[in-house]
């Protein structure tokens, strides 16, 4: 077996000297490191996109009255701004990373099934296009909500089917993804890198991994119902014929409520990879920090209904559905006390990344609580479909998934370009950034207890000041977030040389290899004691 | 057992084969694309879509071919080792995990419509006011023949019982999963023609359960009234019934591939990963159709 494997280790090599030139090199690449750059860059144009959305629609929020665009219009905004942002931001951000650090942290030459991961990548681009272009059809894009409710979804015009497909495609794509990682996980660590021993980041994405192959296909048949229900003459969600439309609610939100936990746990994991780094301490905690993780994804399959307590459920399921939500807040406590106690103690610095990562642990805290607050049955029949749960969910999302994506970017980049980036733009990037985030999403706290609903375009003088407040830190953050492009720019281009370490208390195989790494990470695999 | 020691000894990970760059991956996307976007031009009314629609089909299928050709080849020429081997062995067994995860999207829809919708809709529990206001003629019963309001729907006489046609099919299902297994055992042995005639056999049943199926959708639709457009048991059973009917077709042209390359050869009794990877899926439907069978048509 060992001559064989000999031989073979040689053809390889004559194989892969390093990248092709050109084009080519980015469409038909099998490489780990090109198809992660691939991924993050995609992230990044899609976030400059879905954001653009969200500045039409707090644009039109902005004072009460209808102003700039048409309700239909705005309700497509907020639609596609949020299938963009989940799909198209977090999901591919995430995968971006676990593409091109997993591999790097393992001590493996690349993914397990190269031109696997390079099809997941390139469905995402056609997906979105299918997406984006329904804006131009008759009817205007999707404008029923990124949960796709019927009976309303289905009375979405020509951009029904695309809308539907596109949908699938980003679940392929996932799909396809997510068996990559595992498979890459499972098969390809160095000896002696067994499971305890992973990084923490590689363990929140093969138990990512596992919510997205349980999860994306429900979706999948979720959203074939609806097509059809509208062209086949079925009857999933049509009471007349015996079905229900609270039926499309279960199987959406079974997968809906894993899909918040797919978008939150590499974030987790990126966390947990930057606060030891910067503390200059070991993770407190790992063991626990790696069955919390599996504890919440457990456990976020019997809780979707709490994102339906208001549609008429029995009052047995509503009691089972709150207390289930409830026991998702200890081992998320456990996680936010292992971070704290990371850095207890520590010897602290506050590049960019721990910036942004003590920002996440705070404000995502904030995004828990109000969570907490929503999981309440009887609360929750006042907060449900208001602003409060608008401000919920960007607090999660924004400061938590969003933060985290930029807190690993930062970690990451020096090793990934080779160069320093700009510290100076990276601080006044997060400050800009955590200081309008708040003043964008703390508002909408108010403006939900006092009863304005989300997913309208018009509201009652009385909620003109937060909603202006809002709108204004809507503009300042999304500006921000230019800096951070520009940064990046410049950042590939040049700078100071990074060293291999990079930071002085980074620890791991990735930190081992020169920055940037080679082409094909570990060609020997190291020995991990 | 011995599978952590083979591991270890090919451990300098330049052993793992990595492919070249290849443009099967991007090929494979836009063919994809270009038949969803046909599907929806379709759906939408025009014919354009139609032939859009089936040119990508087409083409994606021809993508398959070269880009299944290439992994054959490769594996062919000895390029994959033992630790390709369990990348591809872990490839195909979450990729029937998602299956199995589809699937149960579809059956969760039938326990809530069996369960909870029909019941509540004929007034029980909670559901009394519905049908005390809307629907007072309406009674619940399971298959659901009769609806709450048929102005829409093609209301069914019959539904196809369990112990016709279907049962039969159960029969050539499991007999396939035998006949599919004695090919397994005589590749083992090294036993060519063992292989290729049991294999054939294996794909001989799931093209009679597929005709079959067929045969019974067309008494349904023409003679039992019974349609896709039935209210909700029709349904969950053409949903349920027909995404299996499409895994068994999947499944056939898979076994009849991996026929062709029994045939010429390709499989040795250590290294057989394709016909493995089929006969797991061709389980994978097996399973699937006997739950269809107890709760679908039987229960």
């Amino acid at each position: 077996m060992s001559t064989t494997a000999a031989t073979v280790g040689t053809l390889a090599d004559e194989h892969h000297h390093g990248p092709q030139a050109g084009l080519m090199r980015w469409l038909f690449t099998t490489n780990h490191k090109d198809i992660g750059t691939l991924y993050l860059l995609f992230s990044l144009l899609m976030f400059l996109v879905g954001g653009a959305m969200a500045l039409v629609v707090r644009l039109e929020l902005m004072h009460p009255g209808l102003q700039y665009v048409e309700p239909q219009f705005f309700n497509s905004m907020t639609t596609m701004h949020a299938l963009i942002m989940i799909f198209g931001v977090v999901m591919p951000g995430a995968v971006g990373l676990a593409n091109w650090m997993i591999p790097m942290m393992i001590g493996a030459p690349d993914m397990a099934l190269p031109r696997l991961n390079n099809w997941s990548f390139w469905i995402l681009p056609f997906a979105f296009s299918l997406l984006l272009l329904t804006l131009l059809l008759p009817g205007g894009g999707p404008a029923g909500g990124w949960t796709m409710y019927p009976p309303l979804m289905l009375q979405t015009q020509d951009a029904f089917p695309f809308v539907i497909f596109a949908v699938h495609l980003m679940g392929l794509s996932s799909v396809m993804g997510a068996i990559n990682i595992i498979a890459t996980i499972f098969n390809m660590r160095a000896p002696g890198m067994t499971f305890m021993k992973l990084p923490l980041f590689v363990w929140t994405w093969i138990i990512t991994a596992f919510l997205l192959i349980a999860a994306m296909p429900v979706l999948a048949g979720a959203v074939t119902m609806l097509l059809t229900d509208r062209y086949f003459g079925t009857s999933f969600f049509n009471a007349a014929g015996g079905g229900d439309p609270v039926l499309f609610q279960h199987v959406f939100w079974f997968f809906g409520h894993p899909e918040v936990y797919i978008l939150i746990l590499p974030a987790f994991g990126i966390i947990s990879q930057v606060i030891p780094t910067f503390s200059r301490k070991p993770l407190f905690g790992y063991t626990s920090m790696v069955y919390a993780t599996a504890a919440i994804a457990f456990l976020s399959f019997f809780v979707w209904a709490h994102h339906m307590f208001t549609v008429g459920m029995p009052l047995t399921g509503e009691l089972f559905f709150m207390y289930a939500t409830m026991s998702i807040a200890v081992p998320t406590g456990v996680k936010i006390f292992n971070w704290i106690a990371t850095m207890w103690r520590g010897s602290l610095t506050f590049e960019t990344p721990m910036l942004f990562a003590v920002a996440f642990v705070v404000l995502f805290s904030i995004g828990g609580f109000s969570g907490l607050m929503l999981g309440i049955t009887p609360a929750d029949f006042q907060y449900h479909d208001t602003y409060f749960v608008v401000a919920h969910f960007h607090y999660v999302l924004v400061p938590g998934s969003i933060f985290a994506l930029m807190a690993g970017a930062y970690l990451w980049l020096p090793k990934w370009t080779g160069h320093m980036y700009n510290e100076t733009l990276g601080k006044l990037h997060f400050w800009l950034s955590f200081i309008f985030i708040n003043v964008l999403f703390f508002p909408q706290h108010f403006l939900g207890l006092a009863g304005m609903p989300r997913r309208i375009p018009d509201y009652a003088v009385r909620f003109a000041e937060f909603n202006f407040i809002s709108s204004l830190g809507a503009f300042a953050f999304g500006l921000s977030q230019l800096i951070f492009v520009y940064l990046v720019i410049q950042c590939v281009r040049g700078g100071q040389r990074a060293t291999d370490q990079v930071w002085e208390g980074a620890e791991g195989l990735e930190w081992t290899l020169p920055s940037p790494p080679p082409y094909h990470s570990f060609t020997t695999a190291p020995v991990v004691r | 057992m011995n599978k952590e020691k083979t591991m270890m000894s090919d451990t300098p990970a330049t052993a793992y084969y990595l492919p070249e760059p290849s443009p099967w991956p991007l090929l494979a996307s836009i063919t994809l694309a270009l038949m969803f976007v046909g599907a929806a031009v379709m759906l939408n009314g025009s014919p354009l879509g139609t032939f859009l629609m089936g040119a990508g089909f087409a083409l994606f299928l021809l993508v398959l071919y070269g880009w299944f050709g290439t992994v054959v080849r490769e594996s062919l020429a000895g390029l994959y080792n033992r630790r390709v081997d369990i990348s591809f062995r872990w490839g195909m067994v979450w990729f029937i995990v998602s299956e199995v995860m589809f699937f149960a999207g579809f059956f969760g829809a039938l326990f809530y419509a069996r369960l909870l919708s029909v019941p509540w809709l004929g007034g029980a529990g909670t559901g009394w006011l519905t049908n005390t206001v809307l629907w007072p003629e309406y009674t619940a019963q399971w298959p659901a023949l009769q609806l709450p309001d048929a102005t829409h729907f093609t209301l069914a006489e019959h539904t196809v019982g369990a112990w016709g046609v279907p049962a039969i099919n159960t029969i050539i299902l499991l007999s396939s999963g035998l006949t599919i297994t004695l090919a397994h055992w005589a590749l083992k042995r090294g036993e060519h023609r063992g292989l290729v005639g049991w294999l054939l056999a294996t794909w001989v049943l799931g093209l009679l359960f597929v005709v079959l199926q067929a045969g019974e959708y067309g008494h349904a639709y023409t003679e039992l009234n019974f349609t896709m457009n039935s209210g909700i048991y029709g349904t969950v059973f053409y949903m349920l019934t027909g995404f299996h009917g499409l895994h068994v077709t999947i499944g056939s042209i898979m076994l009849i591939v991996i026929w062709l390359r029994a045939v010429r050869g390709d499989f040795n009794p250590r290294s057989h990963f394709a016909f493995e990877a089929v006969a797991w899926y061709w389980h994978f439907v097996d399973v699937v159709w006997l739950l269809l069978f107890v709760l679908v048509y039987w229960l």
